[in-house]
């Protein structure tokens, strides 16, 4: 009896690792694949069968990628809009938020309705007239443009405020018996309490920013003006079948968060799943 | 007293208008106001620069007239059928996995849900190289000459496939956070009732992950209506199976900015919304049958 039971946890125990590593592989693969191909030159991604690894280490997919990408450009208009997006979100969220947790002022409900809505309501829907603004604007093709939909962000307010709502109220009325005002509180006492949430916000905003496609495509069109994603895209079409080069672009276009990612996985992982949203 | 008191609120009250006026400002600025605009101009014909007309329900007319329009909305439905209920149980199957007693533990789950931090335009140039009809390893490993997207039949369930790669790393951290909540006492006392492995997840882990099952549902579903950036990386304007993969969204990018018909493209993006609005309504009443809020 005791031993079957013993035999019967071990197997579960194989089956559990053979598929978590099973899994593993296959989440992994595509990755490893990406890197080996990089490093390849075009006849030999066309071995028939394929050689796994590359002959040597030749660096030229990535010449060529960068030949006919200006990364320079797409790296730093990436870097820039995920950056003014953020702090963007994370300002105004968290005075949104603490507003919406904290206060009380009329038109209270209404207001939060607002943001209930938009939540609500896919990005698509406002692509088209948020162009135009764009445009009217003789801003198409900068950075602001890229940032723009970004300028506030519904998501996060709804997320912070339920943050601050799970601050107890006596820490803010404390603040203010000491003779801080309201936006003293607010920025001297409650929001360093919100740090693990507004880190998430970044990361959450950051990501979606990062890899977001049909925005930067209407909007900017200039190659020089295209964020990593966008100008990613346009490889497609020049180098139909030159795979260790689109291969190299792409891991150019991936790289930054990648690191990152690796760096404060955990953070990247309870930040996006946090949110829950995406 | 009183007065003083009302003093304070109206302070209040100011500082509460003040610290939501930017969001609110831009909120109106940038969606609702759009969102009106959208509304009104899927009744108009774009004349071009961002004037338009009123031509009342043309586009509509014209939209459910057309067979490329009704191709698009089956290609969404469809694959939301191969996407949303393969990737949650195979989520789920991953967060079970993870849930168990295993080593490294983080280092999987780091693994899994790597595709999360990837551009999905970089995910779609290897998923396309993969996928290759001559070369591809994939083609070479089952020793076949399927030509994946390009193949009319086999298009969207290229794309189903990336997408349920890419995004079951996600679903599963928050189901796992879900089955992390289940208290282990439960396991005990209906193990001691002699309930095995198999019964205890149909009677305990079930239900009681139930109501995150219903959210991964939605939020699976909804981005499943949505699909655009994949199927853009996949199908070029040069795939002959670009109309038998071509979603809503896809349509509705192509419609508006590619042949720059804003009006139909509007047209479009309305009825996405309502199918997406109808889809979730939908599944808040069915989750009464099967979602479990208090055990």
């Amino acid at each position: 009896m005791k031993n079957s039971l013993r035999r019967s946890y071990m197997i579960t125990k194989l089956l559990t690792y053979f598929f978590l590593i099973l899994g593993a592989v296959i989440m992994i693969f595509p990755f490893v694949w990406m890197i080996l191909t990089s490093f390849k030159t075009v006849p030999e991604s066309m071995q028939i069968p394929p050689d796994i690894l590359p002959k040597q280490v030749n660096l030229d997919n990535f010449k060529e990628a960068i030949a006919s990408l200006p990364f320079g450009n797409l790296y730093l208009n990436t870097i820039l809009m995920v950056f003014f997006r953020v702090i963007c979100a994370v300002l105004f969220s968290s005075m949104a938020g603490y507003a919406f947790a904290k206060l009380k002022f009329r038109g209270k409900k209404l207001l939060f309705g607002i943001v209930l809505v938009q939540m609500s309501l896919p990005s698509q829907i406002f692509i088209i007239p948020q162009y135009q603004m764009v445009a009217k604007m003789g801003m198409a093709n900068t950075v602001f443009a890229l940032v723009f939909p970004g300028l506030v962000s519904a998501f996060g307010v709804f997320f912070l405020r339920q943050t601050y709502m799970s601050i107890p109220d006596e820490v803010g009325e404390a603040a203010y018996l000491d003779g801080c005002n309201q936006w003293q509180t607010f920025y001297k006492i409650m929001f360093p309490l919100t740090g693990t949430s507004v880190a998430a916000l970044t990361i959450f905003t950051a990501v979606f920013a990062y890899g977001d496609l049909m925005w930067p495509l209407v909007v900017n069109s200039d190659l020089k003006m295209m964020t990593l994603s966008s100008g990613l895209s346009t490889l497609r079409g020049q180098f139909t079948t030159n795979f260790p080069v689109l291969m190299a672009g792409s891991l150019l276009a991936m790289l930054p968060m990648v690191v990152l990612y690796l760096i404060f996985q955990r953070q990247f992982v309870e930040g996006i799943a946090g949110t829950g949203g995406k | 007293m009183n007065k003083k008191l009302s003093v304070a609120a109206r302070r209040e009250e100011r500082w509460g208008w003040f610290m939501v006026a930017p969001t609110i400002i831009g909120l109106v600025v940038l969606n609702l106001w759009p969102f009106v605009q959208t509304l009104y101009s899927s009744f108009c014909e774009h004349l071009g620069f961002g004037h338009y007309s009123f031509i009342g329900v043309q586009n509509y007319k014209d939209m459910f007239g057309n067979t490329e329009f009704w191709k698009a909305t089956w290609n969404t439905v469809y694959f939301c059928i191969l996407t949303v209920p393969v990737g949650i149980a195979l989520a789920l199957l991953v967060a079970l996995l993870l849930n168990a007693r295993v080593r490294f533990k983080g280092g999987f789950r780091t693994i899994f849900f790597l595709p999360l931090v990837c551009a999905p335009a970089a995910i779609a140039m290897v998923w396309r190289w993969i996928f290759n009809t001559e070369y591809g390893i994939l083609n070479q490993m089952i020793g076949g000459k399927i030509q994946w997207i390009t193949d009319p039949k086999t298009a969207v369930l290229a794309v189903a496939i990336v997408s349920v790669w890419s995004s079951i790393g996600y679903d599963a951290v928050l189901l796992l956070a879900g089955l992390q909540n289940i208290p282990g006492t439960l396991y005990e006392a209906s193990g001691l009732d002699g309930a095995g492995k198999i019964r205890q997840f149909f009677t305990i882990t079930l239900p009681m992950v139930s109501p995150t099952l219903f959210s991964v549902l939605i939020m699976r579903l909804m981005a499943s209506m949505k699909i655009y950036d994949l199927i853009y990386m996949m199908a070029d304007e040069t795939n002959p199976a670009l109309t038998d993969m071509q979603s809503l969204m896809y349509l509705f990018y192509r419609s508006s900015f590619v042949a720059g018909d804003r009006g139909y493209g509007s047209a479009i993006v309305i009825w996405t919304v309502s199918l997406i609005l109808l889809v979730t309504l939908v599944q808040f009443q069915g989750q009464k049958k099967w979602v479990t809020y208090d055990v």
